[in-house]
Parts: C-alpha cells; structure tokens; sequence
C-alpha cells in the first residue's frame, strides 16, 4: 500500500516518510471547516474548561489512583462523536497523582485544592517506594542548595519531571507495538558484557521499554483497539499517534512533553485513503480536529507554586510542522494546513505548540497562511530549518519543549532549566556574595579595587564567576538525571526512542540582555557601584549615554554574541551523566518576572526586582530604532553557541504590520524570511494591541482563548497571574506612528 | 541615560545627514518594509503635523552618509521583492546636496529608493536627486490654494509645479492626501485635486491618509499649541466617501 524502502527492513520512519510523503504548494483554498461532530465535541470541552478556570484551575483530581499506562478505565468526551479517543483518566479534565517525581509535590497540589492524597498512596510513597525528589536531595550539595534558594540556579527539575523527551509516536502506527518490541529485544540480545554499570543500566532500561510497548498494546484493548498491529488507515493512523502520547503523558508530567513532527507522516495515510476515495476532505480535517482537541485536553497535576516558573498551566504538546527535507523537497503537507486550521475550527489555542520550521524555500503558499494565521491568532512559533538542518545534520526532528532541536528517535534530552546571569554578573561585582542576602556563594572572586566599574577588572571577575557557576551547574544536572533515570524513568517513550540515543544536556541562561546592557554601559559611559554599609551594591550611577542591545548597533551586541559563547565553552569541559553533549539556551518561558523579582539592580540601570526581558530580547522599552534593528541584534548571538535554542518573542500591533491583511501578510514573510535568512534561530510571533491586553485583564471572561506567545511557547493570557499580565503588557510592541 | 544608537561623526565621511529618528520596520511610506530615515527640518508648519518634533532645524543627530548605506545593507534581507529604502521627515528635500550621495550610492548597492517629500523645492540638486529616486511620495495637503494656505501657511503654488515637473519626467509618484475634517475633506477639496492630476500617467496610486492625533503629546513637550484639537478624527463613511471619489481620477486609491 505504500512506496517500499528501507523503512520496512528496519525501524526507520524518517525512510518511511521520505518515500511517501506529497509535498504540496499550493494555498489553503481546499481546507474545511468543523464538523457537526467536531463542534458539539469542543463546545462540551469549553464547558469543561470555563468549569475549570471557576473552580480555581483544576476541574477535578484522582487522589486514589497512580496514574500508570493503563492505570485508569477508558474516557470519553462523548464516545459517540469521537473519531479519536482516549483521555488521560476516566473523566474530561481529571488529572491524576504521578507521584514518582515527589510525593510532598502531589500532597501539596492536592492540598491546594482541598483534597488529601489516599492513605494508601501515601504510606506507599512515604514508607516504600523512593522517588526522584527523593533522590536528589538526598546527593545534593550544600553549594548547589544554596545557589537554588537564592535563585542563581531555578526551574531544575529535581521536584517534577524532567520531560523533553520525545518518543517518536509515529512508530507505533507504522509498525505496530508487536513489531516494536520485537525490535527491543533483538537489541538486548546485542547488550552482552562486561558488565559495567552503564551496560547494566541499559539492559535494566531496555527492560523495562518492552514492558512499557506491552503497556501501550493493553491501553489500546481498553479502548478496543489493537495497537499491536499497524495502523491501516487515516484514522488509525492518527488514533494509534494519539494512544501512544497519551500513554506517555499518562505515565509522566514532564515540563514540556513534544509531541514530535507527526503531520506530515499522518498526511501519507490521509492522501492514501483521499486518493482510494476512501475518505474526503472534511473527514480528513475532522480526525485532525478531533486530534487537536484531545492534545488541548492534556492537564498534568502541578503545584501553585509551579505557576510562577511556567505559568499558564503549559503542557508544551509542541509539533513541529514545514521544513525541508535534505533531498531539496519541502515537507508542507495538506495535513500541515490542516493543523493550522484547528486554530480556527476550535479557535486560538497556546496547545499543542505549534511551531514552524521556517525555510525561505517553503512554498509561498505556505508561508502566507502561516502569516495569515499569526496575524489571527497569535498563536504559532517560528524556527530556523535551514539553520537546525545544516548545524545538526537532521531533516527529522521536532522541538523539544519550546524551541530546541532534537532528532526524533534517536535523541533525547535532559532538561536543565536555567541560570541567572545577571545575578552572575552582581557576585562578580559583589566580591561573590549575594547582592539581595549578603551570603557569601563564590569564594574565588576578587572585591573590585575601585568603585567607578572598569571593564576588564568586571569582566575578569565575571568570567571567574561564571566559571564557578558553570561548575555548579553542571553537578546539580548530572545528580538530577542519574536520578530521574532512576526512579522515574520514561519508559514508555524511550521504548519509542532507539535503544542507547544520543543525548543533549541542556542548560539554559537569563539575563542576557542585562548583561549584555550593564557591560556597555561600564564600557561606554561611567558606572559608579552605590553600595550599602556591607559592603554590597545596592544601586549604580550612571553618567553619559551608551548602545543599548536591541538597536543593531554592534558595540553593545557584540556582548550579547560573546557571553553565551564563553559561558558555553566553560560547560562544554565539564563531565556529563551518560556522556551528554552539552548545549545551551537563552530561553526563560515566563520565569522572566520571578528571575526579576530574585535580583537587585544591575549596571544597565534596572532598577532592583524589574523583571527581566524575556528569552534573548532586548530589555522592554530599550530597542528603540523599531522592530527590525531589534530582530538583528538578537540575530547575532551565534546558534552554534546556544544549540538548545534563542529564543526571542516578538510583539506587533497589526496596523504596524501593513495597511490590509494582504500587505500585512506579505510583510510578515518579508519579516521572517528576512530574520531567518541572518541565522536566527527562533521567533515568536504575537500580532495583538496592548488595548485588547488591557480590557482581558479586567475582563478575562470575555477573553478565554487569548492566546499570546511567551518565550517559546504559547500560554492563555487569562491564566497568567496579574504580575505577568503587566510584564507582558509593558514589553516592546513595536508600532508606528 | 539615553538608548538611541549614537551616530557616527566622522568629518572625513562628508556629506552628513541631519536625522531626526530611524525607523527600521516602515510599512507605510512606500512599497513593501521599508528603512525610513526621517530627516530633521522642515519648510512647512501644517497644523495637523504629527510629527512635529521633525520641523526645527536644529537638533537631529549627524550621520555620514556611509554608515546610512551600511544601515540599509544590514537590513536588506527584510526588504523582500519591493522593500528599501524611504527617506522622510521634516521635508528630506531640504538636504537635497546630502541625499544625492546617498541615493547614488544606494542604487549602486541595488536598493529601491523613495522620497516623501511636501515638494515645496525644484532646484537643480532635487532634480540630480530625482535620478537616484525610484518614487515619489507626493503629499498635497491642499489643491485649492487659499486651503491650503490655511492648513500650512504657506502657498500651494510649488507643490503643483512640482507634481508638473514629475509628471513630465514620468518619474513613479503616489498622492499622500491628509484627509483633515474642516479642512481638507470637502467634495470639493477633493474634486480639485483629483481633476488637476488626472491627467497625470506617472502617478500610480493616491493615499488617503486618515486625519489623527496620535502626536498631539509631542505639542505638549514642544510647549506648542495644537490649533485642530476641536477636529475629530475621520469617520469610516467619511474614507470610504472621499476613496470613491478619489477612484474617478486615479487608478489605485488606498487608505492607509
């Protein structure tokens, strides 16, 4: 039924796909829109969702049962209506206790709600089973415990799953889980001695995928499904996809848990059956609908405090759509547009992520409806193929989390969370103690001789500092993922992963444009440290002018291009667990206010607690020579410095962009292209006025949907708290007068 | 503390260029994205200027022409098919010495360039000028004269000829027509400009530019006083009205 290839030899979907697949030029002139069947099904899950924002975010909780593979019976929205099932408890919305993360993480996000975890779970969580909390805490170093509470290190994952694996879920409806284990175990039986821990781990691994494939097979039977053969149509081609994510979102609540590059594999099943006549257009559209809805429905039990690290209640189901493949071919599918469509089938959506793998050869067809749907929904992010392809060698990846590459199936990734490098620059002013506590944290850094700042005795101490940064940094990543391996490890997706992958470290950094900012401004006019009687800077004067990052003016953005390059050498010669290549990204999601919040004033003039810029933008208010110049500042910092992604969010309101939505299309291609063709890497894309932003913080109910892009993802603007509404308001929209 | 990206002053790059602001995402004054320089002064003192930070000749910052062009080349990737280069103001024509090397230097590098310009100068340096310039942004605030005297002050008498001259060289024009309430909007006002440039082939499209007072704040720093602060902005039926009537002289009328 399909053009044969190696695929059929071996477990080779990116064969698969190269083979098969219908690239198509063409406009969007044929899509559909919602079926009866789609509408009736999403106006229950909008029922479903105003019920969870009035019930304080959380429609209901499972605190009986561990969430497993096949912990719960089947759910369904409306069974009859349901082209695509599967939920991931018994109920629409009803999240459950994955407790292997950290047992006091599911206690007090139950707690939150008014409700106790059952006693059996908790005395099995208490007095048997360990977790991965459990572990790390227990290896953790005073230095790396200290660095986490004054906020230099945040985010880790050491109370919550790591996520940013992906499994390729493909898989699963190419082969079927009976091929795939199979697979599995003919790799064990080349995992023979010696012995050494790390051929032991992987057996121990292996183990348990093929326990996991078995898991997956059952979670099809309870939905009287057979995922142990192939898919055989478009339909089952995209429900075993479903099943598959959702076996792994059952059974893990990673930060961000991608969701692959699946369209334009699922596209090959919906021409096959298009062209037998076997199915049409508004079928097609309505199994992707219907996907997109359940992908939307994913909710994972999170603490409040969670909130304020990534806000929104994100899932980050990221599908990486477009792109080239390395023959010359593009990979736009129909089913590419189709995906988009669910954004006005359903309306605006932060889930899943959808990003575009931007290439200036796409077809102009594309490329417009992409804009097109910016324009209307802000809802979409935007990478650098022809940058990730040439750097990585891969035309078969998807985005892990927000915005980094990651090969589908034969790499994974540990997240790492990020770095403050602001607060890094204030130790290396402060002789290494903590400019909001006093606490002495390094004890290698020099006190400054003079007050009126120079820039090479700070820039001498800064690099000291973040050496000694780095290097706590990188004991606190290697404890988390030797544990999470060991305690809560992702079966499930690792079994769809192939055995023994290569793996990214991936650490992150903020800050950069103060960083960046405080040195120009040391270099350029003159910096005097005002310090309390401890010693400890609490202000700085600053008298003359200097180049703010943001204006595409290179004796400031050479800063921003060299800090990140430096900081990632010094990660690149520290050890790894599992031999990780280390990477780097200048990515914050929403942790831009709290990382403010944690930090006194810095040398650029921010004052103490301001938040800080976003990702890799320039300071709000500071890009001062329009949207452009402000695009090629951050286009500078080097992709090969930061691989895990730089992320940059940019904000316009919709007249900037042109008179009408054709010229404003246009504009917005010429825009990206433009980016993208000076080896940018990645671009948010929000086309909205501060006005609407404003009226939905007084009058959220009338805004569920808004959507705007965040650093690397999408959130629901209504359900960001009140401090980040205000940062997202008071960043740089770019308009004209 | 200032963020504006200092200019670079070298005497050796003369000419130099008196810049009021750099815009580098324009999307309305000429085709596609454009760079936009705005120069510092202008000749005219119209009522509804929003911009009127631009009119004094002092103040602006220098700029050597050569770190412009470095500007515009920094930039190019964004321009797209249409995109380049406009520059803006004050009325840019004043510095008409200065932008022929500019220009000049601009079309070299392969770039689209466009003046938008109150065309109150016709001097041999404008017309060596106009050789660079792919097109022209022609603003008529007023066709009938005693109008437009009202509105700026000054004659109309040179804006015309200048539209003559252009439509005798064929140079590529747009009509950049503020529709200002009281002011500029009557049938009338707008039958006499469509009837004097009617028979004008060069020009390709007229654009209505709706009234606003998006830069009443600027009189406020200026410590000048805004005389149209009675005068509401457009209605829709108001732009849509004055647009029909434009399409009977011009072939493309915009609102921009």
């Amino acid at each position: 039924m399909f053009k044969s290839g190696n695929w059929q030899n071996a477990i080779d979907v990116r064969d698969f796909v190269l083979k098969n697949v219908t690239p198509y030029d063409g406009e969007g002139e044929f899509l559909c829109d919602a079926s009866a069947r789609t509408k009736h099904l999403w106006q229950l899950c909008l029922t479903a969702i105003s019920e969870e924002r009035a019930n304080n975010g959380v429609l209901g909780i499972d605190n009986e049962v561990v969430s497993g593979i096949t912990s719960h019976g089947p759910g369904y929205i409306d069974q009859e209506q349901e082209l695509i099932v599967g939920l991931q408890t018994d109920q629409l919305l009803k999240r459950a206790m994955k407790p292997y993360g950290g047992i006091a993480v599911v206690e007090k996000a139950c707690q939150e709600h008014g409700l106790e975890v059952s006693d059996r779970v908790k005395d099995i969580f208490n007095n048997y089973a360990k977790t991965h909390n459990d572990g790390v805490f227990d290896v953790y170093t005073p230095e790396i415990r200290l660095f986490r509470s004054l906020g230099i290190l945040t985010g880790l994952p050491d109370n919550y799953a790591r996520g940013r694996i992906i499994g390729d879920y493909r898989r699963v409806a190419l082969y079927g889980t009976d091929r795939l284990i199979e697979a599995k175990k003919l790799d064990m039986l080349g995992l023979i001695g010696p012995m050494t821990d790390e051929r032991i781990r992987l057996r121990e691994e292996v183990a348990e995928q093929i326990k996991a494939l078995g898991q997956l097979r059952e979670l099809g039977a309870i939905y009287g499904l057979d995922l142990s053969r192939p898919a055989q149509s478009a339909q089952e081609a995209v429900q075993w996809v479903y099943l598959s994510y959702l076996a792994a979102v059952k059974e893990q609540d990673g930060a961000a848990m991608s969701l692959g590059n699946v369209s334009s594999f699922l596209d090959i099943y919906m021409e096959h059956d298009l062209q037998l006549g076997l199915i049409d257009e508004n079928y097609a559209q309505e199994l992707i609908d219907q996907f997109v809805m359940k992908l939307r429905m994913v909710r994972h039990l999170r603490m409040d405090a969670y909130n304020e690290i990534f806000a929104g209640d994100p899932t980050w189901v990221t599908e990486a759509i477009g792109g080239r493949l390395a023959d010359g071919r593009h990979k736009v599918t129909k089913t590419s547009f189709r995906f988009l469509q669910t954004l006005y089938n359903l309306g605006p959506s932060p889930e899943p992520n959808m990003t575009i793998l931007w290439s200036n050869s796409l077809p102009e067809g594309f490329k417009k409806f992409c804009a097109q749907v910016s324009i209307d929904t802000s809802s979409i992010q935007y990478e650098n193929d022809d940058l990730m392809q040439c750097t990585r060698n891969s035309d078969d990846y998807g985005i892990a989390c927000c915005v980094s590459f990651q090969e589908i199936g034969k790499q994974i990734q540990f997240f790492g969370a990020r770095t403050n490098l602001a607060k890094t620059l204030l130790l290396a002013i402060n002789g290494g103690r903590c400019e909001m506590t006093g606490k002495q944290v390094l004890h290698n850094i020099p006190e400054l001789k003079s007050d009126l700042l120079d820039l090479e005795e700070v820039m001498t101490n800064f690099r000291l500092a973040m050496k000694e940064v780095g290097r706590v940094y990188n004991d606190a990543m290697n404890i988390i993922h030797y544990m999470h391996d060991k305690y809560y490890y992702e079966k499930v997706q690792m079994a769809l992963v192939d055995t023994n992958p290569k793996v990214n470290l991936a650490y992150g950094a903020a800050g950069l444009s103060i960083v960046a900012d405080s040195l120009s401004a040391i270099k350029h006019a003159k910096v005097q440290v005002v310090r309390n009687e401890a010693g400890i800077s609490t202000d700085f004067k600053i008298e003359g002018d200097f180049p703010c990052y943001g204006n595409d003016d290179d004796r400031v953005d050479v800063f921003a291009k060299e800090i990140p390059a430096y900081f990632n050498k010094l990660l690149k010669e520290l050890p790894t667990y599992k031999n990780a290549e280390p990477t780097l990204s200048i990515l914050t999601i929403t942790s831009n206010v709290v990382y403010g919040k944690k930090t006194g004033a810095t040398p650029d003039g921010r004052a103490q607690g301001v938040a800080f810029a976003p990702g890799a933008n320039p300071m709000h208010g500071r890009d001062k020579s329009g949207a452009l110049a402000s695009l090629s500042s951050v286009s500078k910092i080097d992709y090969k410095d930061s691989l895990d992604g730089i992320s940059n969010t940019f904000s316009i309101v919709p007249k900037t962009l042109g008179a009408d939505m054709e010229q404003r299309k246009e504009n917005l291609v010429s825009i990206m292209d433009g980016y993208f063709s000076k080896d940018a890497h990645h671009l948010n894309v929000n086309v909205l006025n501060r006005e609407m932003l404003e009226d939905a913080m007084e009058h959220p109910e009338n805004y569920p949907q808004l959507t705007i892009r965040v650093s690397g993802y999408a959130v629901n603007f209504v359900r960001l708290t009140r401090a980040q509404q205000q940062d997202v308001i008071a960043r740089s929209f770019f308009e004209t007068i | 503390m200032s963020h504006l990206p200092a200019p670079i002053f070298s005497l050796k790059h003369l000419p130099v260029l008196n810049v009021h602001s750099i815009e580098s995402l324009g999307t309305f004054d000429g085709p596609g994205i454009r760079l936009v320089f705005f120069l510092q002064g202008c000749n005219f003192k119209c009522l509804y200027c929003a911009n009127p930070d631009t009119i004094a000749f002092e103040g602006g910052n220098p700029y050597a022409t050569e770190d412009l062009v470095a500007m515009a080349r920094r930039q190019q990737p964004f321009f797209g098919k249409k995109g380049g280069i406009t520059v803006s103001g004050g009325e840019p024509l004043i510095q008409a010495k200065g932008l022929i090397e500019l220009f000049k230097a601009l079309k070299e590098a392969g770039f689209h360039t466009c003046i938008d310009t109150n065309g109150s100068l016709l001097n041999d340096d404008v017309k060596e000028l106009l050789d660079y310039t792919d097109l022209v942004l022609l603003d008529i605030k007023q066709a009938q004269e005693e109008r437009h005297r009202k509105l700026t002050g000054r004659s109309n008498a040179r804006t015309l000829a200048f539209a003559d001259y252009l439509a005798q060289r064929g140079k590529a024009t747009w009509i950049r027509y503020v529709l200002v309430p009281g002011y500029s909007d009557a049938e009338e006002d707008l039958h006499a400009l469509g009837q004097r440039i009617m028979d004008m082939p060069n020009i390709e499209k007229l654009e209505i530019q709706p009234y606003h007072k998006l830069g009443v704040h600027k009189y406020a720093s200026l410590g000048w006083a805004y005389a149209l602060s009675d005068v509401p902005a457009n209605t829709a039926e108001a732009l849509l009205k004055a647009k029909a009537l434009f399409q009977a002289y011009v072939p493309e009328v915009v609102i921009n």
